[in-house]
């Protein structure tokens, strides 16, 4: 039987990347079909090619047996397929209708948007489909789960009979998650086929009929989901047995560093973000704060570092009251952040290693004396101890660490924050983006610091980090926290449920 | 003794429309080039160059329509110079944009020198008669205010009809608007990004020209060295001000050109020294930009759209 | 002297391959002077094209400018006024902050100077002289201070309060200087300011004034004070990126501000200098567009501060030389305002520059 797509011999390197090396890869009409890899893999950047995004190196593309120069994802579309990426690919101020025929648009005497025709068009799909939107609404306002389903309906009405759903599940509560399994069998049922990339093993499993496994660009093989687990998976994918728990402590000595009482906040829209949180984080434990984006932690760690004011409530620092103290003095008396985004928060990337590791502690005395200038032999000291003591790959300590990549990245700014010893360490979502590798350093670090002392607020989205290193788990939900319990009194569906709901029943 | 209806009256009001015309053509420029995610200050300087083109051409051939079309042509030349710098080559859009405004003052000035021998003033040339609209100018008050202009402000008010209609009904406008906004999903959606913020560059190029020829034509039949005098700018702020909706930078243009035309009345009349007020439209300009950003978002975050 | 790339037009090498590939700050400095060369190329054109023959007047201007003592004074004393409006822009620029208002900061500056110049008689000289600068600089740091203010409190652009406030200097010190000090005449111009105000003149009988060394030694204190101050370190960490730098705990807003009023003040001592060495009086807007020349210069200059002051020394020469060219051919001095003008446009495309230089290289 003819495969729905067929890539053969697919290259393509980026800059100082080969993201893809001769990758051969099929699905079948009808069938949902698994990419998996770890981040970095490839496989974002695979189907990007099959979408015409990208043009590949070498290779050949074909699509239902016919071979294709994928120019551009016009020529994607009208081959039938679609993408839901990663990333929501939908302009926030226009309407679910509007972004849908995007590229499409229904017309009225030749010029004019014909809006009526443009809303009974979309409404017949979503019946047809069931997935239920307001048509009208504008994108910004609706939830991640909702915008997912328009960017699906997206690419339905467009004629996709290939759907490649890139990460899927990245963004979902777990009831989300099997909303959107019960929506991927139904267009399996109508003969659609679908390619589900995913790093999620457990999930890959349960959906997908054939699983294919990528690591470092490369294909290591492609099995068949009922004759596979768990184990053999992850070993395809990582080649080594993943370690899933840490070993740890039990949490001593209760001496409270952060205390957030009654936190008030509003977003940068002017709506209310925080809703009178209650937290409370000691010395030597990780606290996990879990959520679904856009609950409210954005705004908890900038109200927290002081880059956002609170509107209500108290912060307390030990005893001290900090709640409007200035980021430079929160940082003073012991705070240290990983931010989310590490490119617009963490680093300079126009300044070197040296500089970016003395950035936050530059008017230290140490560093600059009474005349305001930099003692810059001594910064280099500085730095040279850093990146030996955590291995931060940069040919010097004067490159732009911009050319670093982005475990490296994450590695300066974990040198730079830890390395002050500090008191209380906020960690936003610190292994996005990272691979294998990457990730087990920063989490070994920061459960090394925990035991040497400081307090750890892990703010992330992913269950799996949340549970792996948390003493206390915290379930933030619509700016107020709905949950604060230790693991062992708890359980995933209950988590789910507080997540997407803020209740439990 | 000077009464308060010396100044204020219905002439003001006359004055303030025509005043605000090439402000709001460059507002409406500006508003296409910023709504696909391009900042375009160089409007001050295309204004410049088609003011110069229009009188230029209109000298040469004693048709001062021919001036506006000249003037139209050059201004999206230079729209379309800006578009590929900035798009294609990913350029700063400030300093393109400066360059332009720069370049318009040199060239300008040394071609006034060659033309004419002198680079302060041209001399005067063929301009564009006013019209009067017959039923119209029979109504009371808004009559007098609306009823006899140069076509050019006509054609600037159905402009800004237009503008609206193709921005916010069509599905050109809706493309633009998702360009500007998230250039990659209107990329995923199979729009050919590249082309429509050409496209808006350079109209913006185009509109700003028509709102220099009618600076130069329409209304002093002549070219004055620098006689822009920031409108340019001014358009920005208007744009800003109108939230970037065609009738909501057009309002701004009115109180823009209402501050024009006072400040003229006001120097007939010697009661404050010239120069004092002369700064009277720059003051409002900061002062309205003080008043209204930090609640306006802008359409775009204008960073470089990089195809790979 | 280290070049690290925090520079608008920041070339990494291989432009091409056939071009000087040696290291990155000299291929810099190939790129930029590449921009100058085309920008001369294509004024060759327009002069041709007008009627003009380029050689004539290149070679004018080149003996106006280089030619003679007198030449060489006359180039550096229009390159001091340039050199502290390219100061201005750039030290802005290091924050993130467009001060295209350089001119008008400068003439207030000036105003400011020659105010203090012509009052306070009997003062000596050593004081004099410092007081009338630091009027100068304060009335500049005014000026960068109001649209700093704006930016950060109201998010106003700055790129058009600063332009709006540079027509407003203008007005505002035209109107100072045809009424209320308005020395008796018909020049709208003051009196001219005591001798114990004046900056001595260096090399009779050129123009030149001791505000170059003013210029040499802010040069080479903004270098300083951008590589190796904590608060230099602050300017260019606002400048590359304001949300990690906020993060690092610096306090953005403020360092904007000292930003601006700082890039004010700059421009205002360049105006003061002006006043107290060359003209000696304020004459109605007696600059003719240094503001600009300095915007053009920072750029050209690779946003460095000794690269400011080579290129200024360049459009010194443009302007000194121009005024040669101009009396002896008849070529409109505008033609170096055109000069001007292409030079920015080719450095603010070093990517095309980069694509024409492959073009052409293919074909040497």
């Amino acid at each position: 039987m003819t495969p729905a797509v067929d890539l053969r011999g697919i290259t393509k390197a980026f800059p100082g990347v080969l993201a893809n090396i001769d990758i051969h890869f099929s699905a079948e009409e009808g069938e949902i079909h698994g990419l998996l890899g770890e981040n970095g893999a490839g496989k974002t950047v695979l189907m990007s090619i099959l979408y015409g995004l990208y043009r590949p190196d070498e290779g050949k593309i074909l699509v239902k047996g016919e071979e294709v120069a994928m120019d551009s994802p016009a020529k994607a579309m009208r081959l039938g397929i679609g993408m839901v990426h990663q990333h929501f690919m939908l302009v926030p101020s226009l309407t679910v209708a509007e972004n849908i025929i995007l590229g499409r648009e229904p017309k009225k005497k030749g010029v004019l948007l014909d809006e009526n025709k443009m809303l009974e068009q979309v409404r017949a799909f979503c019946e047809l489909y069931r997935l239920d939107v307001d048509l009208e609404a504008p994108v910004y306002t609706l939830s991640v789960g909702v915008q997912q389903r328009v960017e699906i309906l997206k690419a339905l009405y467009r004629g996709a009979d290939i759907l490649i759903l890139d990460e899927p599940t990245a963004v979902l509560t777990p009831p989300e998650v099997e909303e959107l399994f019960r929506a991927v069998r139904a267009l399996k049922d109508e003969g659609k086929t679908v390619i589900f990339i995913s790093h999620k093993l457990r999930e890959v499993l349960a959906i997908c009929d054939r699983i294919t496994v990528l690591k470092r660009g490369r294909v290591v093989g492609t099995v068949d989901a009922d004759k596979t687990d768990l184990g053999q998976l992850a070993e395809m994918m990582v080649g080594r047995e993943i370690v899933y728990t840490f070993d740890m402590e039990p949490c001593e000595a209760e001496t409270t560093v952060l205390s957030v009482e009654g936190l008030e906040a509003t977003d940068d829209r002017g709506l209310p973000a925080l809703r009178g949180v209650e937290l409370r984080v000691c010395a030597s434990e990780i606290v996990g704060l879990a959520g679904v984006e856009g609950n409210g932690q954005t705004e908890l760690v900038e109200v927290l570092m002081g880059l956002r004011r609170a509107t209500g409530g108290r912060i307390l620092l030990g005893e001290s009251d900090i709640t409007t103290t200035p980021p430079d003095e929160r940082i003073k008396a012991g705070i240290s952040h990983i931010p989310e985004d590490r490119h617009k928060w963490g680093l300079i990337e126009g300044f070197t290693v040296l500089e970016n590791l003395i950035l936050g502690s530059h008017r230290n005395p140490r560093f600059t004396g009474r005349g305001g200038s930099i003692d810059f032999k001594e910064a280099t000291k500085y730095s040279e101890e850093l990146v030996r003591d955590y291995s931060i790959q940069t040919p010097n300590i004067n490159t732009p660490a911009g050319h670093l990549s982005g475990g490296t990245q994450q590695r300066l700014i974990v040198a730079r924050e830890f390395s002050r010893q500090p008191r209380l360490i906020i960690a936003s979502q610190p292994t996005r983006g990272l691979d294998i590798g990457a990730t087990e350093y920063v989490r070994g670090k920061l459960v090394e610091m925990r035991d040497r002392g400081s307090a750890v607020l892990l703010v992330s989205a992913d269950l799996d980090e949340i549970w792996a290193l948390s003493d206390r788990i915290a379930v933030i939900y619509e700016g107020r926290i709905v949950s604060f319990k230790d693991p062992e009194e708890t359980n995933e569906q209950e988590l789910g449920l507080l997540m997407a709901s803020g209740k439990v029943d | 003794m000077v009464s308060l209806l010396d100044v204020i009256n219905v002439g003001l009001f006359a004055a303030a429309l025509r005043m605000a015309t090439p402000i709001a053509f460059a507002a409406l420029g500006g508003i296409f080039s910023e709504r696909v995610g391009i900042i375009n200050i160089g409007l001050e300087g295309i204004m410049l160059t088609s003011a110069f083109t229009g009188v230029t051409v209109s000298y040469y051939t004693g048709n001062p329509w021919l001036g506006v079309l000249a003037a139209i042509a050059v201004g999206g030349l230079l729209g379309f110079f800006h578009a590929v710098l900035t798009v294609k080559f990913a350029g700063d859009q400030i300093i393109s944009g400066t360059g332009i405004n720069i370049f318009a003052m040199g060239f300008t000035a040394y071609m006034s020198q060659i033309i004419w021998g002198s680079r302060g003033a041209s001399e005067n040339v063929t301009g564009i008669k006013v019209v009067t609209i017959p039923l119209l100018r029979q109504v009371p008050v808004l009559g007098a205010i609306l009823g006899k202009h140069s076509p050019l402000v006509y054609i600037m008010l159905a402009v800004t009809v237009i503008s609206y209609i193709i921005l916010f009904k069509t599905p050109l406008g809706l493309r633009i608007r998702a360009v500007g906004e998230h250039p990659t999903a209107a990329e995923t959606a199979g729009i050919d990004v590249y082309r429509i913020k050409y496209l808006c560059v350079t109209l913006s190029g185009m509109l700003t020209g028509l709102g220099g020829s009618f600076l130069s034509l329409g209304h002093l039949n002549l070219f004055a060295f620098g006689m822009t005098g920031g409108r340019g700018f001014i358009a920005m702020a208007a744009m800003i001000f109108g939230k970037w909706t065609p009738f909501g930078a057009f309002g701004a243009s009115l109180l823009f050109g209402f501050a024009d035309a006072l400040q003229m009345r006001l120097q007939a009349m010697g009661l404050l020294p010239s120069q004092i007020i002369l700064t009277i439209p720059y003051l409002l300009t900061v002062a309205v930009l003080a008043g209204v950003v930090g609640r306006a978002r802008p359409p775009s975050d204008y960073k470089p759209y990089v195809k790979e | 002297m280290t070049k690290k790339s925090d520079t608008a037009s920041s070339a990494d090498a291989g432009a091409g391959g056939k071009f000087l590939v040696l290291s990155p700050g000299l291929s810099m400095i190939g790129t930029q002077l590449v921009a100058i060369l085309m920008a001369f190329i294509v004024g060759a054109i327009i002069l041709k094209m007008t009627g003009y023959s380029p050689l004539e007047a290149y070679g004018a201007m080149l003996r106006g400018a280089f030619g003679d003592v007198y030449g060489i004074g006359q180039t550096f004393t229009q390159a001091t006024p340039i050199i502290f409006t390219a100061l201005a822009f750039l030290f802005a620029f290091k924050s993130g902050l467009f001060n295209i208002g350089a001119e008008g900061q400068f003439l207030v500056g000036a105003l400011a100077a020659a105010l203090v110049g012509i009052s306070f008689n009997g003062l000596p000289a050593f004081l004099h002289v410092p007081l009338a600068l630091l009027a100068g600089a304060l009335a500049g740091g005014l000026w960068g201070f109001i649209p700093a203010l704006l930016k950060t409190k109201f998010g106003a652009h700055e790129v058009i309060t600063t332009m709006m406030l540079s027509y407003v200097a203008l007005y505002l010190t035209g109107y100072m200087v045809n009424y209320p000090f308005k020395a008796p005449g018909w020049v709208a111009q003051t009196v001219p300011i005591a001798p114990s105000a004046e900056l001595p003149r260096i090399l009779p009988p050129t123009q030149l004034s001791a505000s170059i060394f003013v210029a040499g030694l802010l040069t080479i204190g903004i270098q300083y004070v951008l590589r190796k101050t904590a608060f230099g370190f602050e300017i260019r960490a606002t400048g590359l990126n304001p949300n990690a730098a906020q993060n690092a705990g610096i306090d953005v807003d403020r360092r904007l501000i000292l930003a601006l009023v700082v890039s004010g003040a700059i421009a205002g001592l360049g105006g003061s200098g002006e006043i107290l060495g060359v003209h000696r009086r304020f004459i109605e807007a007696f600059s003719p567009g240094y503001g600009w020349d300095g915007l053009a210069v920072a750029l050209v200059g690779g946003n460095n501060p000794y690269g400011a002051l080579l290129a200024a020394v360049l459009f010194g020469a443009l302007r000194s030389g121009g005024m040669v060219m101009t009396r002896a051919t008849g070529v409109p001095l505008d033609i170096i305002f055109l000069l001007r003008a292409l030079v920015i446009l080719f450095v603010a495309a070093p990517t095309l520059i980069r694509s024409l230089l492959r073009r052409g290289g293919l074909r040497w």
